[in-house]
């Protein structure tokens, strides 16, 4: 590296540093009783030291004095790649379902509990997906549709003792119902107002949940929802529970992989690069906006019912903006469009702040930090969608 | 060529962008077989008249007959199915699709898969271009050929009659050529076409017959060698 360059490096650095430590201080400093500075230095010393040392090991690896230990490592790398490369997709999506399959029973509770909720949010983060990803609608209220799901089976199960399993498709049906409901109106709009007014719509479902006090009890939830069962057999432990939810998760998958490479998936992608341009070649653009936004909604709608079989507690709150707003960002960290991307989006923002537990009152500005890095360094994604044209490879 | 019922007319066609009128009463007949151009200036009105026949604009006064129907209301996804497919303005391919893709979309509607496979042989046939290309993203193709890729899409859904927005915009000279006589060739097929173009010169070379826009009306319309040869076209059209 030139000196030059090397003095940019560490301007930058120092720039980045100053930056950090004004936010930093009116965090740590300010308190009620006055000015403090000693908890600032103290973490700022540790940051300032810590990105020192790391600008100093990415100069030496840049220099090339580390190729020593560096070259070897590039090739295992290069020959994990190839290898990832040859092995035939079956294999691999055998093995991840291997893992998923087996994982409860060499696992504790806790695990079993994380894993749910991973896989809840994959139901919610690829239904996202489908209005997001493959249709271009920003979608702020998405969380509305996985709170009908919920209240379906809470309701019908509660007051006339339908079973989990006639549920899931009438919870599914009516989030989609609620889906096109909703989409109806707001469908006429483009970007920024869709996303203002899907925002709205989201609120008002939720106030009606919260509101509503008659049917959904109100702000104090309904409590003692029914767990699922099937031929007597009861889902009691959370094990079994996860089976449940794994199975829906993987019906959930292989559907919308089977509508991305679809001509209706094929259509949404049209309807996200122009509209117009779509429509020009005989798409009904409203129509199958509306279907994006009912298939999105279905599957929350299934997600829904799950939770609520789960938790076997509903109530308002579980059904904020901030939801939405999670499952968006799980969607946008992963990869929009892509499945494997989507995943592990989920994986990312629900099962790594788990691991990072310790850092409990910094979590948030973890997570923030972490998003931020990631659009800069990877603005499409974990796992951006590949579009390689496989339907035509396969018309040859 | 002249002889039969237009494939294409507009009686007073009146359209508006909120309230202020972008067409001012247009009428034109298209001709089955013919290339008809469109010229104006800017804002006079070409692109919407194209817009207002797909019924992307809405025609708020006025009549548009296609095959002696009047298809005001009929829906802009419904048309290209009756045979009328508009290359719109800017090209508007879909950049994140391939572009096997594209072609596939523009023939969306239609369910004969091998009718399909032999134009998409023909398309390529006629865009050689787009043969090595076809894996490629829409979005990574040079500006020509994202053209040639977005009057193909249209080719593929076999229209009766091709709606071009200025296939010329920000193309080379020597492409802007090649363009044009793909055009002729299409329109050799027995495609009628109905050509938008600034460039004046060009589009009245191959076409037989040519309006003139002006602020939302037409001024002027005639065999498209009478308008070449015009004083006054010369003067505020080509330059001279």
């Amino acid at each position: 590296m030139t000196i030059r360059g090397s003095k940019k490096l560490w301007t930058g650095c120092a720039v980045g540093l100053v930056w950090f430590l004004i936010l930093l201080w009116p965090m740590l400093g300010i308190k009620p009783e006055g000015f403090e500075f000693a908890a600032t230095f103290q973490v700022f010393g540790y940051v300032a030291v810590a990105a020192v040392f790391v600008l100093f090991f990415y100069q030496v690896k840049e220099a090339g004095y580390l190729d020593a230990a560096g070259k070897p490592i590039q090739s295992a790398a290069g020959l994990i790649q190839r290898a990832y490369a040859k092995t035939p997709t079956w294999v691999l999506l055998g093995a991840t379902l291997a893992v998923a399959i087996v994982f409860p029973l060499v696992t504790g509770r806790y695990a079993h509990d994380v894993a749910i909720s991973v896989l809840i949010y994959i139901c919610l983060g690829l239904g996202l997906n489908v209005v997001v990803g493959l249709a271009g609608l920003l979608d702020l209220g998405y969380i509305a549709f996985y709170g009908v799901g919920a209240y379906t089976y809470a309701l019908l199960s509660l007051n006339f003792g339908f079973s989990f399993w006639l549920c899931l498709p009438i919870a599914g049906l009516l989030a989609a119902i609620a889906g096109c409901i909703i989409g109806y109106p707001t469908l006429r709009m483009r970007g920024d107002y869709l996303a203002i007014v899907t925002l709205g719509f989201g609120e008002i479902v939720r106030l009606i949940l919260n509101n509503w006090m008659a049917l959904t009890n109100g702000p104090n939830g309904i409590l003692g929802i029914p767990r699922p069962e099937l031929f007597g057999f009861d889902f009691r432990s959370l094990a079994s529970l996860y089976y449940v939810i794994l199975a829906i998760a993987v019906v959930t998958v292989l559907s919308v992989y089977r509508l991305n490479y679809s001509r209706i998936g094929r259509a949404w992608e049209a309807i996200r690069e122009d509209e117009t341009a779509a429509e020009l070649m005989g798409v009904n653009t409203f129509l199958l906006k509306l279907l994006a936004y009912a298939m999105g909604a279905t599957f929350a709608g299934f997600a829904g019912a799950f939770f609520a079989a789960r938790m076997r507690f509903v109530g308002p709150e579980s059904f904020s903006f901030l939801e939405s707003a999670m499952v968006l960002s799980m969607v946008v960290l992963g990869g929009m469009g892509s499945i494997p991307g989507v995943i592990l989006g989920v994986l990312a923002l629900v099962a790594l702040p788990e691991v990072f537990r310790e850092f409990e009152l910094y979590r948030m500005l973890v997570f923030g930090g972490v998003m931020t890095l990631m659009m800069l360094v990877r603005p499409a994604g974990i796992w951006p969608a590949k579009r390689v044209g496989r339907r035509s490879e396969e018309m040859e | 060529m002249v002889d039969n019922q237009p494939i294409l007319e507009l009686r007073n066609v009146v359209s508006a962008y909120g309230r202020i009128k972008a067409l001012k009463g247009i009428s034109l007949k298209v001709y089955p077989g013919e290339i008809v151009t469109i010229i104006g200036a800017n804002g006079a009105g070409k692109s919407t008249t194209l817009m207002t026949i797909c019924n992307i604009v809405k025609a708020i006064e006025g009549d548009v007959f296609y095959k002696g129907e009047r298809i005001n209301g009929v829906g802009s996804d419904i048309l290209p199915t009756l045979g009328l497919c508009q290359v719109p303005e800017g090209r508007r391919i879909f950049p994140r699709l391939t572009v096997m893709e594209n072609l596939d979309m523009g023939a969306f509607f239609r369910t004969d898969s091998a009718g399909v496979k032999e134009d998409v042989e023909r398309v390529f046939e006629l865009f050689p271009k787009l043969r090595e290309r076809r894996r490629q993203l829409g979005g990574t193709l040079s500006g020509g050929e994202q053209q040639m890729l977005a009057m193909a899409r249209a080719l593929m859904s076999r229209p009766t009659v091709l709606l071009l927005d200025e296939p010329s915009m920000g193309l080379a000279p020597l492409l802007v050529q090649q363009i044009f006589d793909i055009v002729r060739m299409i329109n050799g097929q027995g495609v009628t076409v109905v050509l938008v173009e600034q460039n004046a010169n060009l589009a009245l070379q191959c076409a037989s017959r040519g309006y003139v826009l002006e602020t939302g009306s037409v001024v002027m319309e005639d065999a498209a060698d009478k308008l070449l040869a015009n004083p006054d076209i010369r003067k505020a059209y080509l330059g001279e």
